[in-house]
């Protein structure tokens, strides 16, 4: 039974591959009259946050979703309007265009008095902002009604998805918070299963490539910041008088500490490398999980140009039986390194705790 | 390298509804999540640790029925036995006293048929008395029919008196 239920999940894998290759075949061939194929370019657009949502080119046409822009010039004033004006970077309005400059590639700047180029105080609501807001939407909707579920009936045994998430809050409740932290772990639970899900669900949404995800959010160097600096805040709002005699009067050597502050000056530098790390960690994790997956499929048309149809054929079989391998790594490095930030979040919360031990 | 460049609009946009969706989940999802789990998780522990206790409990009664059920047989032999002897003691009083009574009765009878055997003799003696005298008389009137036998007994008899007398 099992053998042929094989057999024929791998003549629907077959012709799957056989129809894909065709198609990517006749894609290729509808971009024939390009020279060459700028996979840089291409995988730099797609990782890098945009001011519209780009949805597909059909032949010459981009169908994108203009999204708001929302910007104050020092001199002028707040602007809002849509990003549809720029005509996908192709035209300026009201002074603001896209750079294509080194230094403000993709960014909207506008020009100064002497043709320099100047950044404008940017709160565009760009293509990550709008994949933030979708996840803390899509955040509430599952939690909110699983906790008044909850609250209506404690003791009912969950099943589906309600028991997948149950599943979940508690694996990571019992098992990251509760040792990680410490006593008082129920003070920061809330906070590190938000930080968990947000950075779990934001980086299931990243890999689905159709429209509502594909958004690079936890790939981007600002969100990992912004969380990373929740973390910080929280480590070192909430850490104990123990914690801070440790950095500024920790226990070694006395001349370690006084006529030259050698100690202090590390661990006050261990501050900012612990959320540092943070941020890094999964930007760079959550970036290059999207580069691979881009880098294969550019692999496709790479090998179009320089060794035409017949290679690329092969290259596509491979590259695309690689992305699939490459895209079910990534769901569980999704999960892995949202377990990660939590993880470490907890337990730098928990060394901020330290209580006063005895000698 | 603007990928490695944090930009502050995205960290402002980035920090509004992470912060607002921490603030409504703190608030409303995870402490009643978490404190429902745990609610049942204890719920369930408790229903086991009582379930164990009335096995237990049920297991201690079944053991003491059993107890009682073989006490009340013990007893119930006890007392059947008791029973047996208590009969075998009345029936053995009851017949000592049936012989005793029964003797006393025949004792009695015999008395009884002792004395109406006297009292018979004794009437029957009465009666033989009573019929001699009878035929005594009747004898006599026989002999004495005619007249000279009459004075012949009549002078027969003063000389006894005189005889008597002298």
């Amino acid at each position: 039974m099992s053998f042929f239920q094989a057999i024929k999940s791998f003549r629907l894998c077959f012709v799957l591959l056989l129809f894909s290759v065709t198609t990517s075949n006749l894609w290729a061939a509808d971009t024939e009259e390009k020279a060459s194929f700028d996979l840089k370019e291409m995988i730099f657009s797609h990782l890098s946050d945009s001011y519209d949502w780009h949805l597909i080119t059909l032949g010459e046409k981009e169908i994108s979703i203009p999204l708001p822009v929302i910007v104050r010039s020092d001199e002028r004033g707040w602007f809002v309007f849509l990003s549809s004006r720029f005509e996908h970077g192709h035209a300026a309005y009201e002074g603001f265009r896209i750079s294509n400059s080194e230094r403000y590639n993709g960014k909207i700047v506008e020009l100064g008095l002497n043709g320099e180029e100047l950044r404008p105080f940017d709160l565009s609501m760009t293509k990550n902002v709008v994949s933030i807001l979708l996840t803390a939407v899509l955040l509430l909707l599952i939690f909110l009604p699983l906790a008044r579920e909850y609250r209506r009936e404690p003791l009912k045994s969950r099943r589906g998805f309600s028991g997948s998430m149950e599943m979940l809050i508690m694996a990571i409740y019992n098992d990251v918070i509760k040792p990680c932290v410490g006593k008082d772990y129920k003070k920061f639970a809330p906070y590190l299963l938000t930080a968990f899900f947000f950075i779990f669900l934001s980086n299931l949404l990243g890999l689905i490539p159709l429209f509502p995800g594909g958004a690079n959010v936890t790939g981007n160097i600002s969100v990992t910041f912004a969380l990373a600096l929740c973390t910080f805040l929280i480590t070192n709002f909430f850490g104990t008088r123990e914690y801070w005699r440790e950095i500024f009067w920790p226990d070694v050597p006395f001349l370690l500490k006084l006529p030259l502050p050698i100690m202090p000056f590390v661990e006050i530098l261990g501050i900012f490398t612990k959320p540092f790390a943070l941020m890094v960690r999964l930007f760079a994790n959550m970036m290059a999980g999207h580069m691979i997956i881009l880098v294969l499929a550019g692999l496709i048309f790479i090998f179009y140009a320089l060794l035409g149809a017949a290679a690329s054929s092969v290259v596509s079989v491979l590259s695309l039986l690689f992305s699939i391998f490459m895209l079910t790594l990534d769901v569980l490095i999704s999960f892995i390194q949202a377990y990660v930030f939590t993880m470490l979040s907890a337990i730098f919360i928990g060394m901020a705790r330290v209580e006063h031990h005895k000698h | 390298m603007e990928l490695f460049k944090p930009e502050i609009g995205l960290i402002i946009w980035m920090l509004i509804p992470f912060l607002v969706v921490f603030g409504l989940l703190a608030k409303f999802a995870w402490p009643s999540i978490i404190r429902g789990v745990e609610e049942r998780g204890k719920f369930i522990d408790d229903s086991l640790q009582s379930a164990k206790e009335a096995n237990e409990r049920l297991a201690g009664i079944k053991e003491e029925g059993e107890q009682i059920l073989a006490a009340a047989r013990s007893e119930q032999m006890q007392i059947l036995k008791e029973a047996a002897a208590m009969r075998e003691s009345l029936i053995e009083e009851a017949r000592k006293q049936a012989r005793s009574e029964g003797e006393k009765l025949l004792r009695k009878a015999q008395e009884d048929i002792a004395k109406e055997r006297e009292e018979a003799i004794r009437q029957i003696r009465r009666e033989v008395a009573l019929l001699s005298v009878d035929i005594a008389e009747k004898v006599i009137r026989k002999h004495l029919d005619d007249k000279d036998k009459q004075i012949d007994v009549v002078n027969r008899l003063l000389d006894e008196i005189n005889i008597s007398k002298s």
